[in-house]
């Protein structure tokens, strides 16, 4: 999993019918002391996550995994809103 | 499977339910040579890793589901164990 930023929402009418009452969320990757890092996209959201809330999402084929059983197309979803990071290394 | 040292932990209330409960580390891949490598990532922990402890890590989402054992699950990282020691013999890597 990675750490971001909700820093805004997507509003796609016409969409994939199994995306269909899914929020859509923009996030930017960030590093644990919060700073940004890589390029922005697009992610579904399973946990209801906001603007401005630091999140933990996952890429790939495991992004549809937390809609199961619906198979939702999706690449990137958020699956934890991140209270605090505890960085001691 | 990678190697990393774990740099801190994640506290989220709010997760997937498959989620629940898992501990949630900040892992920094490292490279052989032990330098650091690219941006650190959330892994889920079942082998009481702590702070600063070297650890040999998947980031196959395969794997890591197996590790979790809940079967189809959002979660692409875990962690494998925790490294005593590495011994590359005589053909050390140049870092």
């Amino acid at each position: 999993m990675q750490l971001g930023i909700v820093c805004g929402t997507l509003v796609a009418s016409q969409k994939d019918s199994r995306l269909e009452g899914i929020n859509l969320l923009i996030i930017q990757p960030i590093k644990p002391d919060g700073s940004a890092t890589g390029k922005t996209l697009i992610a579904t959201d399973s946990v209801s996550a906001g603007p401005g809330e630091r999140v933990f999402w996952v890429k790939s084929k495991e992004a549809a995994n937390p809609f199961a059983p619906l198979e939702v197309p999706t690449d990137a979803t958020i699956v934890g809103i991140v209270d605090r990071v505890q960085v001691e290394g | 499977m990678l190697i990393g040292r774990v740099i801190g932990n994640i506290v989220a209330t709010r997760k997937n339910l498959k989620l629940d409960g898992e501990k949630l580390l900040l892992v920094q891949p490292l490279e052989l040579s032990g330098a650091a490598k690219g941006t650190p990532l959330i892994a889920i922990d079942r082998m009481n890793a702590g702070p600063r402890d070297r650890v040999l890590y998947t980031q196959d989402g395969r794997t890591a589901q197996q590790i979790l054992g809940r079967g189809t699950a959002g979660v692409d990282a875990a962690v494998l164990g925790v490294i005593d020691e590495i011994d590359f013999g005589a053909a050390a890597p140049k870092s």
